[in-house]
């Protein structure tokens, strides 16, 4: 079990409060975490992917394990804690201001 | 007795004002969608209750709302804006080449036949439609297609396509607005479109009354006439007897004729409303004193309106979709401020007096005359 955290408003976007939990198969990699958030929850298609080119928007963030994994890549394999869902996952929206 | 619904969209959310037809007491629901930015919130002619809203952050992108019951409730739907093909390039600021890139939806303009048919104008400049109630959009490519799209340069604002009218004598006649391409229309639903900038100079660019690159900030149509346009330019106010084929200047004794808002009145097709401010680096109305001004003769001839309106140490801005106009009568006149004011007139603009103080910055104004 994958437990994955959003930042407030994408909570709200998505009606879920607290945690989202995802059962995935196999390795758990970055890529497939928010493939399978997104289908849990289809309204956050292009909140944190561009839809086009299924980038990280620039001011989201992946932390995990007290490591930024913003700049790793799809398929990259989330920690074993993370995987075993002894840590979350963190999506954070940037401190940008406004 | 009828009533009002005023959808106001801000810096941080969207709030939905209501009133009896007297209009003199508003209830102000809200803030729907807190901490967003709404660009634009409209109501379906077809079906009043039916409302879409564009919700958009610089941290989380763009989704499209949509409402059944007048606001009350909403449902996401669908926000793949994909360009049509290779999207190619415009012009930056420096007239470099800069790929097209989707940001965000500045207009939404619901049919006035069918609720589930609703254009959408986009930044980067294009303009899309949806046939389903916002769930799928397709872009109306025609557009960005006809040739001069890899000159098109983007505005302070951004290269936004802000402006949608539909013609309602003619459905397949369709006019919109780009900062800072200028306008265009089409008389075949969309698939070819040309340039109608014929009459504006603007000396910004290095052709003054060049085909394209002109910076129009809106404009506004008379149901009655729809071939009679007038348009707020970055500088000077427009008019056009022909349906956007040419234009002359009708700025008059405006005491500036910079701006971004604009209105039309509901039964005075001659009756046209402008918020001059003073100036494109200054956004602020001239001398601190917050002034429509009326023209009864179709441009030219411009009278202050002043009353309820705060005459000193003002200086908030009106931006270009921040006024919109009631079908009662007398015709009540709105507009929203980006000081968080949103100001009513029940009476053709005569006098002035807020139904909203304290929001955020108001991006955009528009009115349903409930029956």
């Amino acid at each position: 079990m994958i437990r994955v955290v959003l930042p407030a408003h994408l909570r709200t976007l998505a009606q879920t409060s607290d945690e989202v939990t995802l059962d995935l198969c196999g390795t758990v990699t970055l890529g497939g975490v928010l493939d399978a958030l997104e289908l849990r929850h289809p309204v956050l298609r292009g909140a944190i992917r561009d839809r086009a080119t299924q980038r990280r928007r620039p001011f989201v963030r992946f932390f995990a394990c007290e490591r930024d994994l913003s700049h790793d890549p799809p398929d990259t394999a989330l920690p074993e804690a993370v995987a075993t869902g002894a840590e979350p996952f963190y999506i954070v929206g940037a401190i940008a201001g406004g | 007795m009828s009533g009002v619904r005023v959808l106001v969209g801000t810096r941080k959310g969207a709030f939905i004002l209501t009133s009896d037809g007297a209009r003199t007491r508003w209830e102000v629901s809200g803030p729907h969608f807190g901490g967003w930015e709404i660009y634009h919130v409209k109501g379906s002619p077809a079906d009043p209750n039916r409302l879409y809203a564009s919700q958009s952050s610089g941290w989380f992108g763009q989704q499209i709302q949509r409402s059944n019951d007048g606001g009350r409730t909403w449902t996401p739907v669908g926000n793949a804006f994909v360009y049509d093909g290779v999207p190619g390039t415009h012009q930056w600021y420096d007239g470099t080449p800069h790929p097209w890139e989707f940001k965000r939806v500045w207009h939404l303009e619901p049919s006035p036949a069918d609720p589930d048919v609703v254009y959408a104008g986009v930044e980067d400049a294009a303009l899309f439609v949806s046939k389903d109630g916002g769930q799928h959009w397709q872009e109306v490519a025609g557009l960005r297609g006809h040739g001069s799209g890899a000159s098109w340069q983007p505005g302070a604002g951004g290269l936004c396509l802000h402006t949608i009218i539909l013609d309602p004598g003619r459905p397949d006649r369709l006019f919109v607005a780009i900062s800072a391409a200028g306008a265009f229309r089409t008389d075949d639903a969309g698939t070819t479109w040309k340039p109608i900038n014929r009459g504006l100079r603007s000396q910004y660019i290095p052709v003054p009354d060049a085909e394209v690159g002109h910076c129009v900030h809106r404009i506004v149509m008379h149901r009655s006439r729809p071939g009679v346009l007038f348009m707020q330019k970055h500088w000077d106010v427009m008019r056009s007897d022909d349906a956007g084929e040419s234009w002359r200047e009708v700025s008059g004794n405006l005491p500036t004729d910079f701006g971004f808002a604009m209105g039309v009145h509901a039964h005075e097709p001659e009756t046209v409303y402008v918020v001059p401010i003073k100036s494109d680096s200054e956004h602020y109305p001239p001398d601190g004193r917050l002034r429509v001004y009326r023209s009864r003769s179709g441009g030219n001839e411009w009278e202050p309106l002043t009353k309820g309106l705060p005459q000193r140490d003002c200086y908030v801005n009106v931006l270009r979709g921040a006024m919109s106009v009631d079908a009662l009568d007398a015709c009540g006149i709105y507009f929203g401020t980006t000081g968080g004011q949103v100001y009513a007139s029940a009476d053709s603009g005569d006098s002035w007096s807020p139904i909203a103080e304290h929001l955020p910055p108001v991006l955009s104004v528009e009115v349903q005359t409930l029956p």
